[in-house]
């Protein structure tokens, strides 16, 4: 029977796309939505994959990664005491404004590495080498750099100048980063050369980064340093959780991610619901045929079950499918921000299996409320 | 008024005193007042009578897929009242082969798949309940037409398919509602012929509810239904005599 209620289902090939369209847009809605959300929180933690240590160290108001309260020189040695530290360094990190040579400005995030070891330098290289960073004036633009600059009719590549505070930067390498939330293209250089770079201020060193030695546990270094006044310290881990969730609770992106999100919830049951509950009130004259030839109420029940689970499979495919697609076409151009992990599809898969279920009982309730004397009406 | 209880053969369906109220308050409708009937094997029973006289709320009772409010019904010996809904349901499913005026035909099934449908809701597997099906589509005439979907068949051609899958699980009562109404004389008259020739046997019933006076001489015995009782039963030719 079980074969012959998807047949039932196939056979109706106007009622099926209808209900499959209904189950792959709420599908694609949500899990495109949610996937584009993720992507952008995953933006805002850009620095954390783009400088990779076990542990960032921060003024002790500093609440996400993207926020920087400058502090003292100072504070690298004062980590570097702390038990279980194997080594820390400086790293600076700030907004400023580029000038390129046809007179224009353009944002950039300029990121000092400790000129000693180039600690957090960029992870793959797309042309040059990190250790010329240690030449003068040199300075490491990434990809989104290379873009931007191309955008305002500049060619960027290894020997191109601009300035930075009216210093020069002389580009020595182009790299692959991660992009930010903001946007603005990842300048790396020393960290010396950086402090050359901004603007003076009293304090200037953004974060301390910290290697714990072997065999020390990274929480416990964080503990510790966390008791030095005017400090705080988060594993990479912590900082990045932290650093979505600032982003949840100061900024209106959730709300608006999670309105469509429940559009498309409520459309796909709308759409999905209404289909399935006409697909079976056309079939009820048949069920009820079948519920007077003895059909028992279980069987029915498992009938309209697989029959909007199959549907709801498919729908759940095409729509997943689809926003993989999309994904993939994006992630090629860098934008929008899109990131789908395991969670989104399980989430999705849940949805739809709610929307499946409801639509299913719905139907499954006007079949059992349906004598089976009806068909001799 | 009460049939006559002179028949030798042995009673299939007793059905005595049975009442059914549609409604409630003003709106109540009386649609079958005190009915006694029974159904002998071997027999082809017609129930006639006009538009809304209960001929087939009656019929409904008979066969268990509606409840009714007094009376009783012994159903091959089993007191329809007394059953659960699941017993009655399992009941009919085993003993109970169903003709339909309008076919109900599911349409994106073929006529073998239709026709297996009360052997798979048995529990039977696929190819049995196929090649049973595809013994009686031969039985009727149409086996060839076993791929065909119920949208390509003729009215004569879908209701054979409906015959085939009332007698595919072998059931001792055969109900069919109006089984000529939508078909022309002559298809109407071959469907009756093939009801007679195949599903009337010592072991079984068959209940014919119809308008259709072209067939009344096809009966054993006609249950004149009035007014939500049964007015008169008469025997093989009686009926035809007098009123046709």
């Amino acid at each position: 029977m079980l074969r012959l209620a998807l047949k039932m289902l196939y056979g109706d090939r106007a009622k099926y796309a209808m209900l499959v369209g209904g189950l792959t847009f709420c599908a694609l809605l949500m899990s495109q939505q949610v996937s584009v959300f993720c992507g952008l929180m995953r933006w805002t933690t850009a620095t954390l994959r783009n400088v990779q240590v076990p542990i960032w160290v921060a003024d002790a108001k500093v609440e996400q990664v993207n926020e920087v309260v400058a502090m003292r020189d100072i504070e690298v040695d004062r980590v570097k005491s702390v038990p279980g530290v194997e080594w820390a360094v400086p790293l600076f990190w700030g907004l400023l404004n580029a000038r390129l040579p046809d007179g224009s400005f353009q944002a950039v995030q300029l990121t000092g590495l400790d000129t000693a070891t180039l600690v957090g330098r960029p992870g793959k290289m797309l042309a040059g080498r990190v250790e010329d960073l240690r030449l003068p004036n040199a300075v490491i633009v990434d990809q989104v750099g290379v873009k931007k600059f191309k955008k305002k009719g500049i060619e960027l590549k290894i020997g191109s100048t601009f300035e930075i505070n009216d210093k020069e930067a002389r580009v020595v390498g182009l790299c692959q980063s991660d992009q930010s939330f903001l946007g603005q293209p990842y300048v790396f250089t020393t960290y010396d050369r950086a402090l050359e770079y901004a603007p003076p201020q009293r304090k200037r060193l953004s974060f301390v980064l910290v290697q714990p030695k072997p065999g020390v546990d990274p929480a416990t270094v964080v503990e510790t340093i966390r008791a030095i006044p005017g400090l705080t310290a988060y594993t990479s881990d912590d900082f990045f959780h932290r650093t979505i969730d600032w982003y949840m609770k100061n900024t209106g992106i959730p709300i608006s991610f999670g309105t469509v999100v429940v559009l498309g919830i409520v459309v796909g049951i709308a759409i999905a619901g209404q289909t399935f509950y006409l697909f079976v009130h056309e079939n009820l004259r048949f069920m009820a045929a079948l519920k007077a030839m003895g059909a028992r109420t279980r069987t029915l029940a498992a009938m309209v079950f697989l029959q909007a689970f199959a549907v709801g499979l498919a729908g759940y495919g095409l729509g997943v499918g689809a926003a993989a697609m999309f994904g993939f076409g994006v992630l090629k151009g860098g934008e929008p921000p899109f990131y789908m992990p395991w969670q989104v599809p399980v989430f999705t898969g849940v949805i739809i299996l709610f929307i499946c279920c409801l639509s299913a009982l719905i139907g499954l309730v006007k079949i059992i409320r349906a004598e089976p004397a009806v068909v001799f009406k | 008024m009460n049939e006559p209880a002179n028949g030798h053969q042995s009673v299939a369906i007793e059905a005595r005193g049975v009442t059914k109220t549609f409604g409630t308050g003003d709106s109540a409708v009386a649609a079958l007042k005190g009915v006694n009937l029974d159904v002998r094997f071997g027999e082809l029973t017609m129930i006639v009578g006009p538009s809304g006289c209960g001929k087939t709320t009656f019929l409904s009772v008979l066969c268990g897929t509606m409840k009714f409010d007094g009376g009783s019904v012994q159903l091959f010996g089993r007191d329809l009242a007394a059953m659960r809904d699941a017993e009655v349901t399992a009941f009919r499913g085993k003993n109970v082969g169903f003709i339909f005026q309008q076919f109900n035909l599911i349409p994106t099934w073929s006529a073998v798949e239709n026709a297996s449908v009360p052997l798979l809701l048995a529990g039977a597997s696929r190819q049995t309940a196929e090649a049973a099906a595809q013994r009686l589509l031969d039985e009727v005439g149409i086996g060839q037409k076993r791929r065909s979907y119920p949208t390509e068949l003729s009215g004569g051609q879908q209701q054979r398919v409906a015959i085939a899958r009332a007698l595919v699980h072998e059931p001792r009562l055969i109900i069919c509602d109006e089984p000529t109404a939508s078909l022309d004389a002559a298809s109407g008259h071959h469907v009756l012929e093939l009801l007679q020739k195949i599903a009337c046997r010592p072991d079984r019933c068959v209940i014919v509810v119809t308008h259709d006076s072209r067939i009344f001489s096809f009966a054993d015995r006609i249950a004149e239904m009035e007014d939500g009782q049964v007015k008169a039963v008469h025997g093989r030719g009686e009926y035809h005599a007098q009123y046709v």
